[in-house]
């Protein structure tokens, strides 16, 4: 790791993920690519719901993600508060090309808001970056805090460009609610490390589940741990720390 | 399910009905159960002439000098007569070769056959001659009834004894009167009939047709092949629809299913905007027949069968031009409907369509297409445990499966309803509270979501699935929990597998199963004890290399065997086992041949007034042989070469060796778990069928 300067093993801690979204705008493909950096083409619906774990390594610690995908499907609309219940952490994803799925992002980020944790750290993240043609313009990654990103603000409608929802409209939201922001390519690969990177690093320590034996993690929900190492919550995680597919 | 079958079987009334319809007793079961255990015993020498003769016509006046006597094969043209006396008197007959099943009254196998070489020359002579013959015998409305499976249209219906189906309550609503001769056809003739055998057969003069290398370069074959390609969309300006239809047309089988209302749900090939003419026809032919009360069941055009069922608001239509008869399709629409069931309940379903008749299903089921996509794609290409209503476990030792149900029973937690080992396919393993046992037809649905469809696995990780399982209880869904565990990786990697698994064929499922939509993270405390234990005690790896193992060919169970393939089911246990398709049957034709003779076969020998024990056919493929008794199904085929007699004593020793290997090759009770959930807990633990939709609707 980075720190070579920290003999001790790095606190660990794990954090509940749930994903949220209309049905098929990439939950599963976002979190394929982010636990498994891999991409499937014309994936079939998830049914139910389908649980996964994740590390990722920030500068001073360890986190573990345990993911909740859930399906899109109207019908499964009921069994979310299942999910969101305990997560300290939300990624609400829309479709860039199909102004529904904000809407309905929408009505998921109102109902986390008022129903999930209070401390939750919510991410809107619009998918399909790839199918709008800035895709590699918009790569630098962008959370709410920094603004200037000139050339995502315009959507530029040339032809081929399917892009429906503008990086503005999308940005706009987002701060108004007070979300994380992203606009990601679960296909291409970009921004997605960067999305768990900045969840990881918003969420507060104090409200981490503490560092268990593996297998273990999941059990004892609401349980805290102060980790032994102060770590400065809003430092970002640099593009070296990115990537470690382990 | 296999682990249940004896008390259910003892206790429906099914049974009751399937031993009337043969005309044997139960205590003759028994007795013939006995003497096959006495025989075996005694030598393997003895045993199968002895078996055969159970259930030979003992037409013959001195078998023992048949035995050494091999008689040619008669003239073929001369032999209605004794077609008719073998249909008018299977009973009798039978009673007669109680009689003579003593173990030094040996009968050979070419006694068992002799009625069957009329079949055998209605095949080669043309269907239409003999069954002038057998509609002499029988008024033709039965005998229409009679080329049904009927048994099957039970096992999806509800009933615990899967397979032990009341005939009579299924033949009076049989209404295809007008259909004699294509069902026929179909079932008699299908190799001069049937546009499907027509495909199959195009190589019919090459002396070992099944072989796959034998179609590779056939142009037919690439067509079936084609049988499974998307058609695209339409074009905004309709540009390619003539030839998008065409591509439709040439299908060989089609499953559309429609609202009452007339509203498209779901159809296997291409959009609905391209064939909304085509639904508007049947619905308007399909309702025309219900506003006269005379509901429409089925019907032939074209080359291709159509069949419909009517559930509730909803219109099933299956097309098929691969020659299957209406009780084999009508199975495989009751499949359909079941997973549309498991999706929604049935309140949730009658709930919708009584508010608001027009209903678009299609929203609510959106996610589901690629199920029943996988279940029509399973059907189209053959499924021998749909044909058989019937599940398939994977060998293992009796003391090892008994290790396995041990640790599952101490795993067990207390929100479990059932807990299942599946391996490829195969179950391995099954956990189950004392008075409930799995419904095959559940567990079809539960395979095709995790072994056929790649929704599931694909994703990776672990899942949390809610579904309604109708054979257990149509009003409510139940949890599962899936966990797959790859069969090739080895101990200690399990973090790893957990992650990076994106799904062979081969895996291992652990399906835990709750009626409590919480539980999620106590069976994942379960599935993590189960695993750690069985790789503990070493089981895990002995299902591995089963699994990686795969089935035995046929002439590693028979050595030296004349058999291409068999189908061998336990009636009692609703199980069936079969050997690798391997080598004969690789390619996807090959198999669809394989599975039409096996559907061809299956029609005869339950068609309800043929009174068939035996029945044996040969053509220019091969040579093929079924044969049932209250014990077993046994369908087998061998290459156009072989004797009759060769197959006759292959099917014996293939019967010797499921006898040997019963419990190793099915599962026998299956664990029982000792607190068992009764019923009435289950009941109120299920999620009340939700007035989930009435706020969008």
């Amino acid at each position: 790791m980075a720190d070579s300067a920290a003999a001790p093993p790095k606190p660990s801690s794990s954090v509940k993920l749930v994903l949220l979204g209309e049905a098929a705008v990439g939950k599963s493909s976002l979190v394929l690519r982010f636990v498994n950096n891999d991409f499937q083409e014309n994936k079939e619906p998830t049914i139910g719901a389908a649980f996964l774990t994740q590390k990722s390594h920030l500068p001073h610690r360890t986190i573990k993600f345990e993911i909740w995908d859930t399906a899109g499907q109207e019908r499964f609309a009921s069994l979310a508060p299942m999910y969101y219940r305990n997560a300290q952490s939300a990624l609400v994803v829309y479709d860039l090309t199909k102004p529904t799925s904000l809407v309905k992002a929408k009505h998921w980020v109102a109902e986390l808001q008022r129903q999930a944790n209070p401390g939750i750290v919510i991410a809107l993240v619009g998918n399909k970056l790839d199918l709008t043609d800035e895709n590699a313009a918009a790569s630098g990654g962008a959370s709410t805090s920094e603004g200037s990103d000139a050339e995502g603000a315009e959507t530029p409608e040339t032809s081929g460009d399917a892009r429906k929802i503008s990086t503005k409209e999308g940005r706009a939201y987002a701060e108004e609610e007070g979300l994380l922001f992203f606009e990601t390519s679960a296909k291409t690969g970009v921004n997605v490390q960067e999305v768990f990177t900045a969840i990881a690093n918003a969420i507060p320590e104090t409200q981490m589940k503490g560092a268990k034996g593996p297998g273990a993690a999941g059990a004892g929900a609401g349980q805290t741990a102060l980790g032994s190492e102060r770590v400065n919550l809003n430092q970002r995680a640099e593009g070296a720390k990115e990537g470690c597919a382990c | 399910m296999g682990h249940d079958g004896e008390e259910s079987l003892a206790t429906s009334e099914g049974e009751e009905e399937l031993a009337n319809d043969r005309r044997t007793s139960p205590p003759r079961d028994r007795d013939d159960e006995s003497t096959i255990r006495g025989v075996k015993e005694e030598g393997a020498g003895a045993s199968p002439k002895e078996e055969s003769s159970t259930i030979s016509q003992a037409r013959s006046n001195s078998p023992e000098t048949e035995q050494e006597y091999r008689p040619p094969l008669p003239p073929r043209p001369s032999n209605f007569g004794l077609l008719r006396e073998g249909s008018y008197s299977p009973g009798s007959s039978l009673q007669r070769s109680k009689n003579t099943s003593r173990p030094h009254l040996q009968s050979t196998a070419t006694t068992a056959l002799s009625r069957t070489d009329i079949h055998t020359q209605s095949y080669q002579d043309g269907s239409r001659e003999t069954f002038a013959a057998s509609a002499q015998t029988t008024p033709p409305s039965k005998a229409i009834a009679a080329f049904g499976s009927i048994k099957r249209i039970k096992g999806f219906s509800g009933s615990e004894g899967g397979d032990s189906g009341s005939v009579r309550s299924y033949a009076p609503t049989l209404e295809t009167g007008g259909d004699v001769e294509s069902l026929l056809g179909e079932v008699l003739g299908a190799s001069q009939e049937s546009p499907a055998w027509r495909l199959h057969s195009t190589q019919n003069e090459a002396p070992d047709p099944f072989d796959s290398i034998t179609y590779e370069d056939d142009e037919t074959t690439v067509d079936f092949y084609r049988e499974f390609d998307e058609i695209s969309a339409v074009a905004a300006d309709g540009e390619n629809e003539e030839q998008l239809l065409n591509q439709w047309k040439s299908k060989r089988k089609h499953f559309l299913i429609l609202s009452s209302a007339g509203k498209p749900i779901y159809n296997r090939h291409g959009d609905d905007n391209l064939i909304s003419g085509y639904i508007g026809i049947i619905q308007t032919i399909i309702s025309f027949y219900e506003g006269a009360h005379n509901q429409l069941k089925g019907f032939t055009a074209a080359g291709a069968r159509f069949v419909v069922m009517s559930q509730g608001p909803l219109y099933l239509v299956a097309i098929s031009k691969l020659g299957e008869n209406d009780p084999q399709l009508r199975v495989q629409l009751e499949a359909l409907y079941m997973q549309i069931l498991s999706t929604l309940t049935l309140p949730n379903l009658t709930h919708m369509f009584s508010n608001r008749p027009s209903t678009d299903l299609r929203r609510p089921l959106q996610g589901t297409e690629p199920l029943l996509s996988a279940l029509a794609d399973t059907f189209t290409r053959g499924s021998p445990p749909t044909l058989l209503s019937a599940l398939e476990c994977l060998t293992i030792r009796k003391s090892h499966r008994q290790v396995i149900n041990d640790t599952l029973l101490q795993t067990r937690c207390e929100t479990l309803l059932y807990g299942l080992i599946v391996a490829s396919g195969r179950l391995v393993s099954v956990v189950r509270p004392r008075k409930h046992s799995l419904h095959p037809s559940d567990l079809q649905l539960i395979f095709n979501m995790l072994f056929e469809a790649r929704g599931v696995k694909a994703g990776g990780g672990e899942n949390w699935i809610p579904l309604c399982l109708p054979g257990f209880n149509k009003n409510g869904y139940l949890y599962m929990y899936v966990s797959f565990i790859s069969a090739y990786e080895s101990i200690g990697e399990e973090e790893h597998e957990r992650v990076n698994e994106s799904g062979k064929p081969d895996d291992i499922a652990i399906l835990l199963i709750s009626a409590n939509k919480e539980s999620f993270y106590d069976l994942r405390k379960m599935r993590d004890a189960l695993v750690d234990e069985l790789e503990a005690n070493g089981s895990m790896a002995i299902v591995r290399s089963a699994v990686r193992r795969g089935r035995p060919t046929a002439t590693d169970i028979v050595p030296g065997t004349v058999l291409r393939h068999f189908l061998y089911k336990s009636r009692a246990n609703v199980q069936f086992t079969m050997p690798s398709y391997e080598p004969s049957f690789t390619t996807l034709l090959a198999r669809r041949r394989l599975l039409s003779l096996y559907h061809a076969l299956h029609a005869s020998v339950h068609a309800k007034n043929a009174h068939l024990k035996v029945h044996h056919c040969i053509s220019r493929e091969s040579i093929s042989l079924a044969w049932v008794t209250p014990l077993f199904e046994l369908y087998c085929v061998a290459g156009p070469q072989a004797s009759r007699n060769a197959l006759a004593q292959s099917a014996n020793k293939v019967i010797q060796w499921v006898r040997k290997e019963e419990e190793r090759v099915f599962i026998i009770g299956g664990a029982v778990s000792l607190n068992s959930l009764d019923r009435c807990t289950i009941y109120k633990k299920l999620t009340p069928p939700a007035a989930r939709y009435s706020e969008q609707i």
